[in-house]
């Protein structure tokens, strides 16, 4: 039971004195609240995984602090930490039975036999394995091992967090959903503060009330999952959230007004005193643009294909060079490939240099 | 179906069959055909029936109990190399870098030893514990050590003891480091997370991945012992007395030292048979760990399933272990 603090972390590979850039964890401050449920969501390589080590002590960082609660353990090590965690591919100690596992981080710390026991069958209930107590922990299902790694982690009842590394990657799609609400309902049972790397926006969105992006060793945006819809603080999570992801447009802004390809659209809000020489772009989401009949006035952009996902159609148009998607409205027929897009105003959102700019009301 | 009956196919096999009559069937046979009869020299033969094979297991005759007591040498021999070089060997690989320039430098250091001629090794022991001009032999004089392996036994084991330890335990090492090079990574920071103790951690992750090859090797360091002739025989020479006699040279000495060759050719098929029936037990075992191992992946569905591409999960990674 912990809050965790991050303070001015940073941790590279190749040491301290490696040039800042090839940081594979760039500096970052931030808490994470006790009870949180926490995703941190990012593509392969972006430094999410670097930073669950170094929270859990696999890795000591070049550079800052991690509290708990407060307290500095930077210098501890892993068994010291009271943390748990769960790898990508399950780890099972072979020749002992599950019970023997479970059993196998109290026997270590020199808990009485009795206590174990009753630990153990406690867990096992919790975690619906007490069936397959006595059975060899070798002979199950890949998820019944995943939840056998969490067991052993959850025994403690010392336990500050507990951290998931890709943990569902090796279990069947429709095992993925069932063991993912289990982790929920745990989640809510025990009051512990979980965090949980993954690529999959899925996975993050549904299981984190707040979701961590990562990208390219940076903490991009740390919100709820519907502020990472609604307000990508970068382009990054613009792009990298929802399918298909934000369309980022180079455009020319000054007040209330976005120039792209010569055509203007209106934004909701003022920007006057954008950076100089940055690169503006817009962002808006493509459930927020829509086909219709080309019109004076109106963007006009060519008609590559339209996916039509069940409840909804999207079109993949083209704009000059750039690709936008758009949402095509039920009845909407593209006529001669071409097609007018409808921006809503209060979607749009301004970047410079891939960051938001919050104009004035 | 027609078969077309075409006798002379049979010459087609003939070559085959000269060559595994003149290099295995014919030399075998001519040992059994020895080994129930008695020589006198001048190439006179005299019918002897199974009488070698009864004085053989007989201790109260002269080769009876000259086998039995070099069978009873060579088993403690093997018994001793064996109880030093397993643990020798696991305690190496265990020491030995997981990564870096340093894990190619331990390799070929390792792999030395067995590079060289068994002879090679005999020569370099013999005059290693030499007491007048040996390092080892005069080391140990010099300190007060009353070492001499050509008149006292228990230096003469001792010696031919070392020397094996020398020569195999990096065979050990090897096999050991391969298994503890399968484990990934994940299991050494899930028991560091679960407190394990260094003890644990050799306990519940590297002795259970190791089991597969620490069987090998020691059937394989059993198989090798068990048929030692030449480094002894260097060294030694099987002495002092007959001290560090074992069955090969014993079967040297009956066959070519006396020309007793009836009583050779049944102790060397005795031996033999010995020998097969190790190989037998070897056989069955690794079989059977295959089956075992087979099955246990069968009752395993939902391991087969992980994505392509991904890292291999670690009972896939265990099962390649039965194709060693």
């Amino acid at each position: 039971m912990a809050r965790i603090d991050l303070v001015d972390l940073a941790h590279s590979y190749g040491g301290n004195d490696a040039a800042p850039e090839s940081f594979a964890l760039k500096p970052v401050t931030m808490t994470w609240r006790q009870g949180g449920a926490y995703a941190l969501l990012g593509p392969s390589g972006c430094g999410k995984t670097t930073l669950l080590n170094v929270i859990s002590g696999i890795i000591t960082p070049s550079r800052g602090k991690i509290l708990f609660d407060g307290q500095d353990i930077t210098p501890l090590s892993t068994q010291k930490r009271n943390i748990a965690q769960v790898f990508q591919f399950p780890v099972i100690y072979d020749t002992m039975t599950v019970g023997e596992n479970l059993a196998f981080p109290l026997k270590n710390r020199g808990v009485a036999k009795a206590d174990i026991d009753k630990r153990v069958t406690e867990i096992a209930r919790l975690l619906d394995l007490e069936p397959y107590l006595n059975r060899k922990a070798t002979r199950l299902t890949a998820d019944a091992k995943q939840k056998i790694s969490l067991g052993r982690g959850l025994v403690r009842n010392d336990v500050a967090a507990v951290l998931f590394d890709e943990p569902l990657t090796v279990i069947d799609p429709e095992l993925k959903w069932q063991l993912r609400s289990k982790l929920k309902a745990l989640h809510r049972e025990l009051d512990l503060t979980m965090i949980y790397v993954t690529h999959d926006q899925t996975e993050a969105l549904t299981f984190a009330d707040t979701v961590v992006v990562m990208h390219d060793g940076r903490v991009v945006q740390s919100g709820t999952p519907a502020e990472l819809f609604d307000k990508p603080a970068h382009t990054f999570v613009g792009y990298f959230i929802g399918s298909p992801g934000m369309n980022i447009l180079p455009a020319e802004v000054k007040g209330r007004e976005a120039r792209i390809d010569g055509h203007t659209i209106a934004l909701n809000r003022s920007y006057d005193n954008l950076p100089a020489g940055a690169k503006i772009e817009i962002g808006v989401r493509p459930e927020f643009v829509e086909t219709v009949a080309p019109g004076p006035g109106l963007l006009t952009a060519k008609i590559e294909r339209v996916d039509d996902l069940g409840r909804i159609r999207f079109a993949r148009t083209r704009l000059g060079d750039a690709k936008l998607a758009a949402r095509a409205p039920a009845g909407f027929t593209p006529s001669d490939g071409s097609a007018g897009l409808k921006f809503d105003p209060s979607h749009v959102h301004v970047y410079a240099d891939s960051l938001l700019v919050e104009g004035a009301a | 179906m027609d078969k077309t009956i075409n006798q002379k196919a049979w010459f087609l096999v003939l070559p085959v069959f000269l060559v595994v009559a003149f290099s295995a069937v014919l030399p075998l046979m001519t040992v059994v055909n020895y080994s129930m009869q008695d020589t006198f020299g001048n190439n006179q033969f005299f019918w002897n029936g199974v009488g070698w094979f009864k004085e053989l297991l007989d201790p109260s005759t002269d080769l009876g109990g000259r086998f039995l007591a070099s069978l009873g040498r060579n088993l403690l021999f093997s018994a001793i190399i064996l109880a030093i070089e397993v643990p020798l060997g696991i305690v190496v690989a265990l020491s030995m870098p997981r990564e870096g320039w340093t894990v190619a430098a331990c390799l070929v250091i390792l792999a030395l030893p067995l590079l060289i001629p068994w002879n090679v090794v005999g020569t370099i022991w013999q005059i290693f514990g030499r007491p007048d001009i040996g390092l080892l032999g005069y080391t140990l004089n010099s300190i007060g050590i009353d070492y001499n392996y050509v008149s006292n036994a228990l230096d003469a084991w001792v010696t031919v003891i070392a020397m094996d330890v020398w020569h195999w335990t990096s065979l050990v090492a090897l096999l050991c480091y391969a298994g503890l090079k399968s484990i990934p990574e994940a299991y050494y920071q899930a028991a560091q997370i679960d407190g394990a103790s260094r003890w644990a951690v050799f306990k519940a992750i590297q002795l259970p991945k190791m089991n597969r090859v620490l069987l090998i090797a020691v059937l394989l360091r059993f198989m090798d012992s068990f048929m030692i002739y030449t480094e002894p025989f260097v060294v030694t020479g099987g002495g002092p007395g007959n001290s560090t006699t074992f069955v090969s040279i014993e079967l040297v000495k009956i066959a070519l030292g006396q020309f007793d060759l009836g009583k050779a050719a049944a102790l060397s098929l005795v031996y033999n048979l010995i020998i097969l029936i190790v190989c037998w037990v070897f056989y069955t075992v690794m079989t059977n760990a295959g089956v075992e191992r087979k099955a246990r992946a069968e009752s395993e569905p939902a391991v087969d399933r992980s994505p392509a591409g991904a890292l291999q999960p670690a009972v896939a990674l265990a099962s390649k272990e039965g194709v060693v």
